[in-house]
């Protein structure tokens, strides 16, 4: 019998090695893989890649991952919040490389790492600094630049329910970057709010197949987390 | 007199038309939504997957997981759709956005827009902002139309790092609305108690006064005291 679950986030990120690239799931908190963070950064590796769209808040999760000095270079498009402490601190003092790229070309970058293609050809950025130096060409009139796909050793994402099989279903605004994430990664891992039996959920609810995920472990969310959840029901 | 934020708002969303799809950035293209004539049907567009949001959540009834692209707790609107991040970019990407209403730095005469790195920024961040600029048909830019210092935002070239060449095509300010065309920038509107030659000392490129411009049609309750106004 198939089993991709596992018993706890330790295990997912057991395989985590120094200088490795991670796909890190969610926008803001929905879809964000809170627990596992917390477990990679007890797990220690160092020199990571993370890809995510922020630069994450605060001293936990991935800016606590940051402070820890576990993060080598951030791949985002938007890390300027102003309540990125932790990132902010390293990136003006030198000790983490920041790539900057358009959101829809990032969330366009991983899909394409996903489908197999080798990049694209996007309008998006050709004439400002972040098209310089891009291979660019004329295409029905409009200069476009060439955008490679991204490649990552692990994903890591949250759903709201998975079953032993991989199967993922999200709620909400929790899809976000996730799915493309889990196609473009070698080993992928998903927390979910609840494991559910095969057949639990329907098929027309899957939004990613259990193909493209490796593991899924179950995880409970944080009281304050779930309050805000159940009363917005 | 000029208008408030909340004027330039309103001025915009009269000109959005029934049916339209439409992203909101921050700031003022974030109070456009409340000033939806009633019974005009908008659907409006979040970047992290949402079409058809409705307004902020109550306190109380926020859902932790739906929140809109400036990370506050929205809802939904019955005929919602949710869907993931290469969905929602090529809504934009793809040319299906209509309208996507921005903030801005500067404006340059042929609609260069700049508006994603600040002066004296520390961490750079781009966001949807680039993918917006060059994928929607029709970029809207809501502004103050002077800096803090009163200088004019609108300007013969921009000097900050651009978002997109040549893709702003309407701009509102407290003071005008402003269409940019190849033929340069055409002054449809003006702020009530203002005129054309006031607008145009606040400007630096020419504007060519079309036939029939007139006062901007705001309620008098967004309009501002000459007194709050940067001194020309």
């Amino acid at each position: 019998m198939v089993d991709k679950t596992l018993k706890t986030c330790e295990e997912a990120v057991a395989g985590v090695f120094d200088g490795a690239t991670i796909l890190l799931g969610g926008f803001g908190d929905p879809g964000l893989p809170g627990q596992i963070l917390e477990a990679l950064r007890l797990q220690g590796a160092r020199d990571l890649t993370i890809v995510h769209n922020g630069a994450g808040g605060g001293t936990h999760a991935l800016g606590g991952l940051i402070h820890d000095g576990k993060v080598r270079k951030l791949i985002a498009s938007f890390p300027a919040n102003p309540g990125n402490q932790s990132f902010q601190e390293k990136y003006l003092k030198g000790e983490v490389e920041l790539e900057i790229v358009p959101q829809g070309t990032l969330a366009e970058r991983i899909r394409a790492a996903g489908a197999g293609l080798g990049g694209f050809f996007t309008p998006t950025g050709a004439g400002t600094e972040l098209g310089a130096g891009k291979e660019s060409r004329m295409i029905n009139g409009r200069e476009m630049i060439f955008e490679h796909a991204l490649h990552a050793d692990f994903a890591f994402v949250r759903a709201y329910r998975g079953d032993r099989l991989g199967n993922l279903n999200y709620r909400m605004a929790m899809r976000n970057f996730n799915v493309p994430m889990c196609t473009a990664a070698k080993f992928v891992v998903a927390e979910v709010d609840e494991l559910v039996p095969v057949g639990g959920i329907d098929p027309e609810d899957v939004h990613t197949p259990g193909i493209f995920v490796d593991h899924v472990v179950e995880v409970v969310r944080h009281p304050e987390y779930l309050k805000i959840t159940t009363e917005g029901r | 007199m000029s208008l408030t934020r909340e004027g330039i708002a309103y001025r915009v969303a009269q000109e959005l038309p029934e049916g339209s799809y439409v992203n909101l950035g921050i700031g003022i293209p974030t109070l456009v939504s409340g000033f939806i004539p009633p019974g005009r049907e908008i659907f409006f567009h979040s970047e992290n997957g949402i079409l058809g949001m409705g307004p902020l959540a109550e306190p109380g009834h926020e859902d932790a997981d739906l929140i809109n692209a400036g990370k506050q707790y929205v809802t939904l609107l019955p005929g919602a759709s949710l869907f993931d991040h290469p969905t929602s970019f090529s809504m934009i990407r793809g040319g299906h956005i209509d309208y996507a209403v921005l903030g801005a730095l500067e404006v340059s005469a042929s609609g260069d827009l700049a508006n994603w790195r600040t002066p004296g920024e520390k961490v750079p961040g781009v966001g949807g902002a680039m993918d917006l600029a060059f994928g929607v048909r029709n970029v809207i830019v809501t502004m103050t139309h002077l800096t803090n210092k009163g200088k004019p935002k609108i300007l013969n070239r921009c000097t900050l790092p651009l978002t997109a060449p040549r893709c702003v095509k309407y701009i509102f300010t407290d003071m005008a609305m402003i269409e940019v065309t190849s033929q340069g920038l055409l002054l449809r509107e003006f702020a009530p108690g203002l005129d054309p030659p006031i607008v145009q000392s606040h400007t630096e490129p020419p504007l060519h006064i079309v036939s029939g411009c007139r006062e901007m049609d705001v309620p008098a309750k967004f309009h501002r005291a000459p007194a709050a106004q940067a001194t020309r």
